[in-house]
């Protein structure tokens, strides 16, 4: 099979250059500080929502405009714009994963995932009422 | 011990469970006996053996499939799993799908599968029995071992549906639950009568999709083994070659199954999920469709070496990694690892040693007896013509599996990290990093599929081949230019040059399409039985041009181009929420859309939104209720459920993506002031104020007023969107040096306002407050989707096509073993 030998080759040569030209497209985890470093390049920043202070959203006046502080891991804080509606279970998520763009003192968020507390974890620390009460896992299909 | 637990379901399950493990042991090997006995009487009896452990196997696993449901129908929370996964105010379907919601569940779906589709092979595999089922019993041995829940030396071995919510750890940090309120001691004897509910199942799982799609995609995935058995049997027996023919059917229905099962969960997530689309490259979707694209390359390959003695080789690699891919996906979704980068992964349970022992007990073997004797594989060293079939053929399969490498390597990303501790994150435009590459594949794929059944095997004659193929291209020309007309391809956000592959990739798969069809008349003349390979190309092709056309023509209609809204912030960001006030029609797309009334479920915080669509022209009118579960058991939030209106070439389709806290009562909206001149003009929610010029009274009463004292009187046109105008005047009095804002309340609008300040360069600043507990309002997105409908009618097609060969392969088989 010469032939298809060669075109395999080939094949595979190519699927190297996909692979490694993808990896060129990639993006960072970053924490707010060093998303701060590189302004306006696309990061992914893991923070929590900031309870302290208001989360802005009114869908009457303009159902695509959120804006909210998160807290990194590390404890800096940053403000958040996002124009798209305000995620389903912002408030009850114990994490956010942030994609976007450091610009101007702001993060232009484009995506916002949400991830909820797992399981039992709150309510054992709480002392469990009523087994019926537990957050629902984020598990989905 | 403890008051109202039911044990002998439990206990019943649990030697079930070890029994399904010892009987499946007992099956491999008396069937490897039965392998390697030479002497007839001797195969009989340890096939006989065999085939009992089996059935016993078989029989162990349905036991605990309906003990499992026994205890889920009565809600016996006493078990960790129904508490976990189930609830009260469950409908019976729900239960059902309850019993595979967690990751003991599907397993034990897999085995049933699995079990199932043995007991067919002891019917139909003859002569391949043996070496093939000794590999199923394997399999079925594996996977006993994850719901069996032992743990041996510390380690934890699989995980059982039988364990007590006691056992579980769940009930440790209860203190009313234990004796004196305190946590480190024992349960109080009645615990169990203060368990009044379980955990329910997740409300986004609670639709039908969630009670077929699993058993349709397990049994994709189970079918997966038999081609693989087949083929290390074939090479462990080094009986190589006799496999191909009692294989075929089962390529197929693999094939076709694993196909409908991944149909099936893009179908959800369309109609159900708010994902805004069928498929959105996720590392769950991608894990299920690299085991396919392999098994359709490894299906040719087939077709190949029967045709011409060649491709044998790349068969039997195919085969192997089409099953090892979907244990690789299994450890993908199961093991917690695709953490950041997946939506709706299954969440770690601490197995993941054990699910990466499964990919290696199946894949190193296999990959030792093919290094040992792949010398030993028979292989034709012939140049191959390029005009014949079988060169075409080879070329597609390994445009599939190309395909599925590229695929599985972009999403494995997450285990390149862990390898080699890195922090790589996804791309900025993930799914754009995936079509950008699959649709050149896509657009060669379509042109081999469209002109290689016009090929004759080993050689064609040039002559016929055009003559034969110019009919098809013809018509696709005329179709093209009517495609082009019509239809077209909007997309163009990422430039001239993929719009232009795009273009490309629509016509070739018209042409495959045409091509395909045509065939079933020009080479097979109309004969059904033999046409499922046809018919599977056409669904094929339909499936491509409709991907294609599908998501390069969406449309979000909800966007807010009416020019009323406030204008946007910083970055031009899709403005893709629409907020609808109750019983104010606003302007979507071609729609007049208004939300007009809200309905509860009976039993559940399930809300439906009635929104009736009017297009602009008066000729369609339509209600949807996108529904969803507000607050659900106590957590703040919205879980969302489209709606669509389907018609045969589009879909309108919305959902709900922000709503008014039902839980909010109070007004806590304050005023916001704004600086206007006279003349200028505000937007509010429903549309927009003009505020007039100030009116200045000044000759008041002394002893009201005191000296100097004013009255201004603003007056304001309030324009509603629908294109109503009211007018109020605002006044406010300078009176005892004190200012006096009168505040105007506008029920219709909801809206308060007042005169806050006239500054000495004559602007004014005005107060606006518009109340959310005035007003009802629901946000929604919606998309038009064009020619939906034909993508899952071009998998149904595949499917049938696929089946149809099936069945005439299996007949084959099975008239030539008769003999």
């Amino acid at each position: 099979m010469k032939r298809t030998q060669l075109i395999l080759l080939i094949g595979i040569a190519v699927c190297i250059g996909v692979l490694l030209s993808f990896l060129k497209t990639t993006s960072t985890y970053d924490t707010v500080e060093t998303a701060r470093k590189k302004p306006g390049q696309f990061v992914h920043v893991m923070a929590k929502l900031d309870k302290s202070s208001p989360i802005q959203y009114d869908a009457l006046n303009n159902p695509n405009y959120l804006r909210f502080a998160a807290i990194d891991s590390l404890g800096q804080r940053m403000i958040v714009e996002y124009n798209n509606a305000k995620p389903e279970n912002l408030e009850m998520s114990d994490r956010l994963v942030l994609k976007g763009r450091y610009s101007d003192s702001v993060f232009l968020c484009k995506e916002i995932q949400t991830k909820c507390p797992s399981k039992y974890k709150e309510e054992e620390a709480k002392g469990l009422k009523h087994p019926g009460s537990v957050p629902l896992p984020t598990t989905q299909p | 011990m403890y008051i109202g637990e039911l044990s002998w379901p439990g206990q019943l399950g649990h030697l079930a469970a070890i029994l399904s493990l010892v009987a499946s042991a007992l099956a491999c090997f008396a069937y490897a006996q039965t392998v390697r006995s030479n002497e007839l009487t001797l195969r009989a009896s340890w096939q006989r053996i065999a085939r009992v452990g089996f059935y016993l196997q078989t029989i162990s696993v349905f036991t605990i499939f309906f003990l499992l449901l026994y205890l889920i129908h009565n809600h016996r929370f006493e078990y960790h799993y129904v508490w976990k996964h189930s609830s009260k105010s469950l409908e019976f379907k729900y239960l059902l799908a309850s019993i595979w919601e967690g990751q003991e569940g599907s397993f034990l779906l897999w085995l049933l599968a699995q079990g199932v589709l043995g007991l067919l092979l002891i019917r139909t595999a003859k002569g391949w029995e043996a070496p093939v089922m000794s590999i199923v019993s394997f399999a079925q041995f594996c996977l006993s071992t994850m719901i069996i829940g032992l743990s041996i030396l510390g380690w934890k071995l699989g995980s059982s549906p039988f364990l007590l919510l006691r056992d579980s750890g769940v009930l440790d940090g209860a203190p009313a639950l234990h004796i004196d309120f305190d946590s480190s001691q024992p349960l109080i004897p009645n615990y169990l009568e203060k368990i009044q509910d379980g955990n329910d199942l997740n409300p986004l799982l609670q639709n039908y999709w969630m009670v077929i799609h699993p058993p349709v995609l397990f049994l994709g995935f189970a079918s997966t083994l038999i081609p693989f058995a087949f083929a290390m049997g074939g090479v462990i027996t080094r009986r190589y070659t006799d496999w191909v023919k009692p294989v075929q059917p089962w390529a197929l229905f693999s094939t076709a199954v694993l196909g409908v099962g991944i149909m099936m969960g893009g179908m959800w997530a369309y109609e159900s999920l708010t994902f805004g689309g069928y498929w959105a490259w996720d590392p769950v979707e991608n894990a299920s469709l690299v085991p396919w694209l392999i098994g359709v390359a490894g299906l040719h390959t087939l077709l190949i070496y029967r045709h011409s003695g060649q491709a044998l080789r790349s068969t039997i690699v195919f085969f192997v990694l089409g099953f090892g891919f979907i244990l690789y996906s299994t450890f993908l979704t199961r093991s917690g690892i695709l953490g950041e980068t997946s939506v709706h992964a299954f969440t770690g349970e601490g197995m993941n040693l054990q699910l990466l022992a499964l990919i290696a007990v199946f894949m190193i073997p296999s990959a030792w007896f093919l290094i040992r004797r792949h010398r030993e594989i028979p292989q034709i060293q012939t140049e191959e013509n390029i005009s014949a079939r079988e060169f075409w053929m080879y070329i597609g399969s390994l445009l599939f599996f190309l395909s599925a490498i590229l695929i599985i390597g972009q999403t494995s990303l997450p285990v390149f990290n862990k390898i080699f501790g890195t922090t790589i994150a996804p791309p900025e435009d993930v799914e754009f990093s995936y079509n950008s590459v699959q649709i050149y594949i896509a657009i060669m794929l379509a042109l081999l599929t469209g002109f290689t059944y016009y090929l004759k095997y080993k050689q064609t004659g040039m002559g016929l081949f055009w003559k034969r193929i110019s009919i098809p291209l013809l018509i696709t020309l005329l179709l093209g230019i009517g495609f082009a007309w019509y239809i077209g391809i909007r997309y163009d956000q990422k430039g001239l040059g993929f719009q232009t592959a795009l273009w490309i990739a629509a016509i070739c798969s018209l042409f495959s399409l045409i091509a395909n069809a045509s065939y079933i008349w020009i080479g097979i003349k109309g004969n059904l039985a033999k046409s499922g390979g046809a018919i599977a190309h056409v669904g094929f092709a339909l499936t491509l041009l409709a991907i294609v056309v599908t998501s390069s023509n969406k449309q979000v209609i909800s966007e807010n181009n009416t020019g009323f809204l406030t204008p946007l912030g910083k970055g031009e960001n899709p403005r893709q929420n629409l907020t609808l006030v109750k019983d104010i029609p606003s302007e979507m797309g071609r729609y007049k859309v208004t939300y007009e009334q809200d309905s509860v479920h009976p039993k559940k915080k399930l809300w439906y939104y009635k929104v009736r669509f009017k297009s602009n022209d008066g000729k369609e009118e339509f209600v949807l209720y996108p529904n969803a579960f507000v607050n659900y058991k106590g957590q703040q939030g919205l879980m969302a459920n489209p709606d669509a209106k389907h018609y045969w070439d589009h879909d309108v389709f919305t959902y709900v993506t922000s709503l008014p806290d039902p839980d909010k009562k109070e007004d806590t909206t304050r005023f916001t002031s704004k600086t206007v001149m006279p003349g200028d003009t505000t937007f509010y929610s429903k549309g927009f104020i003009t505020f007039g010029q100030p009116n200045l009274i000044d000759s008041l009463p002394v002893e009201l007023f005191g000296e100097g004292g004013q009255v201004v009187e603003l007056p304001v046109s309030i324009h509603r969107r629908t294109g109503e105008t009211a007018t109020v005047t605002l006044k406010a009095a300078w009176a005892k040096k004190q200012w006096l804002p009168l505040p105007d309340t506008m029920q219709a609008e909801g809206m308060i306002m007042q005169l806050e300040e006239q500054k000495k360069d004559g602007s004014l600043v005005v107060g606006i407050k518009e109340s959310d507990t005035l007003l009802k309002y629901v946000t929604l997105k919606a998309f038009h989707y064009p020619y939906i409908q034909f993508l899952w009618f071009g998998i149904w097609l595949t499917a049938a096509g696929l089946l149809i060969s099936m069945r005439r392969r299996m007949q084959q088989w099975l008239q030539a073993n008769r003999t």
